[in-house]
């Protein structure tokens, strides 16, 4: 990727939503790293877990709509900050691959033809395409007092079939740019356990245990912070905090950042550009 | 004018169920060229072949088509019926009207319509058959065997004893194998390296074995027969003469942290070493890679002055060997599915969960077979590699790799079951009060005694079996917490454990793809062997003169390997007791009238069967270049009659003009 690169950039509801300090840290950081995101002409919702448990074409038919606008608008790379959009439209363009019948099936219903010509990426995979030297060259403030552990959850680096930029079970990239950044990171366990994701809804009572097992793990293991780089990860860790620590009794005050804004506080932008300020959880 | 003889047979109720015998016999008498068409019940049975030999010598019969099951079934009893009674053996054909017909079409008429039709075809074509001889090839009596693991010792042995010569090429500084490093073995518990030195010292000595330790194979030419292969003997730097054994120069060589492939790596050895004390030859080797001398070109140099019988040779250099063979047995045995992070072929995808190359205390069945031998670098105590502490409690998986589609191998291992029911009986017999974990997908403990070990594993030594996979595996204050389901409780478990042994998938040794190009042997898509039939030529390959056995076949125990190896060896000790040897005479002839000597077929062959020649007049006076089979090496495939410009290339037996008749009988 050169300086002045321009992507794709598909939102998902999460960052226009509840995530919107996710959004305005990716936004700051990648600019200031030179990638320019162009967000996609009247995107629709991704699909999330509702589509595909309900209905198979449904599931399909969400994430191709967004497909073909990106390819009707000469759009090779994709950015999906959100694990779940990305992960839903990397499925839906794999399926369509896989299937020709239901690629021509979907274009028609799209009313738009897709070719599968639009590559999906995640946050990771757009600092590995800029570079940990590049990245390196851009610190102005080396986070010299970071010890993090990476939280990569459970849907990052899935589905590993399709994504090999990392090691599905152990993965390490988010450490290298952690580390590119000036910071230390910790080994834990708990990396690419789930967070209870939506269930924080349905079943809160599993969230906080999980998130109670995952902060616990991170401070266990030397940790200061955690990095996530999705929403709602984000949202069990950061937002049902407060509950995590009255339920269990104990007391974590524990940041939890987006791989985004660590690096855009090692790039010198400010919290509040970053959206930090909008988290839970803020200590010092 | 033909005078073909139809023999249809109802193979019992087989072919009659669903096709009408009678009415084939009669429409069949009525084909132009047949001079008589019977029907019998069993065709092949004695009173069958009678009345086939009877038949060609009361109606003189030219040709003979015996409708019945498929040829590689009984195509040899009628060919030799055929000849009893003075016919041309390859002036008979068969018409699979039972594996291609009867078997597969279940409406009356409509199979015995196709019955019709593959009659007719075969009627076309043994028409245009003409008589054949089988071509004989000079026969070296002197046998070739890659890999010197126990299936290749126990070939080597058995055709040695023969009284036979045998070459015993091994890439391994010691012959043994993986075998040589096992503890124990199921389901009796006796002691792997009390079997198999004995036999390897007998390899050693034998009279008619030549070794070839630390050695590869390079090239192979010729065929059935008349094998010549290249063998590369890697420098060893010490003089396997002059060298008496006696271990001054390991002794005094100052570089020790090496580590060491006999013991897996949970051990060190030196740069001159030899791999274990029992080792066949008993000479050591120089790893080129750590000896100081050899790296820099000066200094260190020890064991040269230490050594009193003047072996050691730092300017030794590669040598190449020509061997001649008339029959070549491969066993190179397997290698374990990789489970430290990286892995060779870019669709296995490792089991990042399990910790690979991550934690020390995650070792491999093989790693803790040298954990658990007497002969191993705790002296057959285990501890584990991580602080040297005993381990309180194990946890076994099994299927690490194997039957997983989506890590890239399908099949089963076949040993996992029985050696981790192995590993938790030592571990159990050698920790008191240890406790030993299993997670299976299935128990598959078929073999003699052999589900009687796993039980007495599980009922009197109290290994702990669960029906489930691990999830997970991670490190909390220096315990292991592996995370799983028992499928049968339905419940999630999780262990604390101490050590946790994976029994990873076997795969076929490194480089056994390379050497099965040059010996044009075809392997599967997990790169095992392919053999020429998987019931009836077990040990035999689609290259005439080669066989396999033990491990590089599929992944197989010792038994079975041992089983195998003596079948290989049987299979070349009967080529050797021939005469001479004889191979069928359906292969490709170049006509040479017509051949412009383009070499299309010469670059085609995928047997190199086709060579470059002159054509010279009596006075040796050039004519003409052309291509010329060599007989010894073309298998039939055809390929050369496909690619030929010029139609010069011909199939005996299966001529072109032979499928077009073929073809327009059905169109007609």
């Amino acid at each position: 990727m050169t300086s002045a690169a321009s992507i794709g950039y598909y939102p998902g509801c999460a960052l226009h939503g509840s995530s919107n300090d996710y959004e305005a840290s990716v936004r700051a950081c990648l600019g200031a790293l030179g990638v320019e995101l162009c967000e996609l002409n009247d995107w629709i919702c991704c699909g999330a877990t509702a589509a595909h448990s309900l209905n198979h074409n449904l599931a399909v038919a969400l994430p191709a709509r967004n497909l073909a606008i990106a390819e009707r608008d000469g759009v090779r790379e994709l950015l999906a900050p959100c694990p779940m959009c990305s992960m839903e439209l990397i499925r839906g363009n794999r399926a369509m691959a896989r299937d020709e019948k239901l690629r021509r099936k979907m274009s028609e219903i799209v009313e738009l033809n897709i070719k599968g010509e639009t590559k999906v990426l995640n946050l990771i995979q757009v600092f590995q395409g800029i570079g940990m030297d590049a990245i390196k060259a851009a610190v102005k403030y080396p986070l010299t007092e970071i010890s993090a552990a990476c939280y990569y959850g459970c849907l990052l680096t899935r589905p590993p079939e399709d994504l090999r930029f990392d090691d599905c079970e152990h993965p390490s990239s988010m450490e290298t740019i952690i580390e590119a950044l000036g910071g230390k990171t910790v080994e834990w366990n708990y990396k690419t356990e789930c967070c209870g994701a939506g269930m924080t809804l349905a079943n809160t009572d599993t969230v906080l245990e999980l998130s109670h097992k995952i902060l616990s793990n991170a401070r266990a293991h030397g940790a200061n912070c955690v990095v996530a780089a999705c929403p709602m990860c984000h949202v069990n860790l950061d937002m049902k905090q407060g509950d995590v620590e009255r339920r269990y009794g104990v007391r974590h005050g524990m940041m939890i950042y987006y791989l985004s804004d660590l690096t855009g506080l090692a790039l010198g932008i400010d919290a509040h550009t970053l959206g930090i300020d909008r988290h839970f959880v803020v200590t010092k | 004018m033909a005078r073909i003889g139809v023999f249809t047979c109802w193979c019992g109720e087989n072919v009659a169920r669903h096709v009408d015998i009678e009415k084939v016999t009669e429409t069949v008498a009525q084909m132009p060229g047949v001079r008589c068409s019977i029907n019998y019940k069993y065709m092949c049975s004695d009173p069958g072949q009678a009345q086939i030999r009877d038949k060609i010598q009361s109606e003189r019969l030219t040709g003979l088509v015996v409708a019945s099951c498929s040829p590689h079934m009984h195509l040899k009893t009628f060919r030799k019926a055929a000849q009893t009674a003075g016919l041309n053996p390859y002036l008979v054909e068969m018409a699979n009207i039972r594996e291609h017909c009867s078997w597969v079409h279940h409406n009356r008429e409509e199979a015995t319509a196709k019955a019709l039709d593959l009659i007719r075809m075969s009627v076309e074509k043994v028409k245009r058959d003409h008589e054949l001889v089988p071509i004989r090839v000079p026969l070296t009596r002197r046998a070739l065997v890659i890999g010197g693991g126990v299936a290749g010792i126990q070939a080597a042995l058995d055709i040695a004893d023969a009284g036979h010569e045998v070459a015993l090429v091994e890439r391994e500084p010691s012959i043994g194998g993986k075998m040589a490093g096992l503890s124990e073995t199921f389901p009796t518990l006796d002691c792997s390296q009390c079997i198999l030195t004995p036999r390897m010292v007998e390899v050693g000595q034998h009279p008619n074995i030549k070794l070839y330790t630390y050695s590869e194979v390079e090239s192979v030419e010729g065929y059935v027969g008349n094998f010549k292969i290249t063998i590369r003997q890697k420098a060893r730097y010490v003089d396997m003469v002059k060298c008496t054994g006696c271990g001054d120069c390991w002794n005094s060589c100052p570089i020790k942290k090496n580590l060491s492939e006999f013991d897996c790596g949970m051990g060190f050895r030196k740069a001159i070493y030899i791999p274990f004390p029992q080792a066949v030859p008993a000479r050591p080797v120089i790893d080129r890679l750590a000896c100081t001398r050899l790296k820099r070109g000066t200094g260190c140099g020890l064991c040269e002055k230490k050594c009193q019988a003047k072996a050691i040779n730092f300017a030794d250099e590669d040598k190449l060997v020509v061997e001649q063979a008339g029959a070549v047995i491969v066993a190179t045995g397997y290698k374990l599915y990789n489970i430290a992070k990286e892995q060779d072929n870019a669709q296995l995808s490792g089991y990042g969960e399990y910790g690979y190359g991550k934690y020390k205390d995650v070792i491999d069945a093989l790693q803790f077979e040298r954990l658990v031998s007497a002969s191993g670098p705790t002296g057959g105590e285990i501890k584990r590699p991580s602080d040297g502490k005993i381990p309180q409690s194990v946890v076994f998986i099994k299927c690490v790799g194997s039957r997983d589609n989506a890590k890239g191998l399908a099949y089963c291992s076949k040993i996992c079951c029985m050696y981790t029911a192995k590993h938790t009986m030592l571990y159990k017999h050698k920790t008191p009060g240890g406790e030993a974990h299993v997670f299976y997908m299935d128990i598959r403990a078929g073999g003699k005694a052999y589900d009687e070990f796993v039980r007495r594993a599980i009922e009197q030594d109290g290994a702990k079996y669960y029906r489930g996979r691990v999830s997970k595996i991670t490190e909390e204050n220096g315990k292991l917490i592996v995370r799983g389901a028992d499928t049968l409780a339905g419940a999630p478990v999780t262990i604390e454990a101490d050590m946790v042994v994976l029994a990873v998938a076997m795969r076929p040794a490194d480089g056994v793809h390379a050497l099965a190009q040059k010996l044009n042997v075809g392997y599967d898509e997990f790169g095992f062997l392919s053999e020429s039939h998987p019931k009836l030529r077990p040990v035999e390959t689609n290259a005439a003169g080669v066989f396999i056995c033990g491990a590089c076949h599929a992944p197989k125990d010792i038994p079975e390997a041992v089983a195998q190896a003596s079948a290989a060896a049987g299979k070349t000790l009967v080529m050797f007791g021939r005469e001479e040897l004889t191979r069928e005479p359906e292969i490709a002839r170049i006509n040479e009238q017509t051949c412009a000597a383009c070499y299309t077929c010469v670059r085609g062959c995928p047997y190199t069967a086709i060579e470059r020649a002159e054509t010279l007049t009596p006075k040796g006076v050039h004519v003409k270049y052309t291509a010329r089979v060599n007989e010894g090496l073309c298998m039939g495939c055809g390929t050369c009659v496909a690619l030929c410009p010029s139609k010069s290339a011909e199939l005996e037996g299966f001529t072109e003009q032979q499928i077009y008749s073929m073809v327009e009988s059905l169109m007609t």
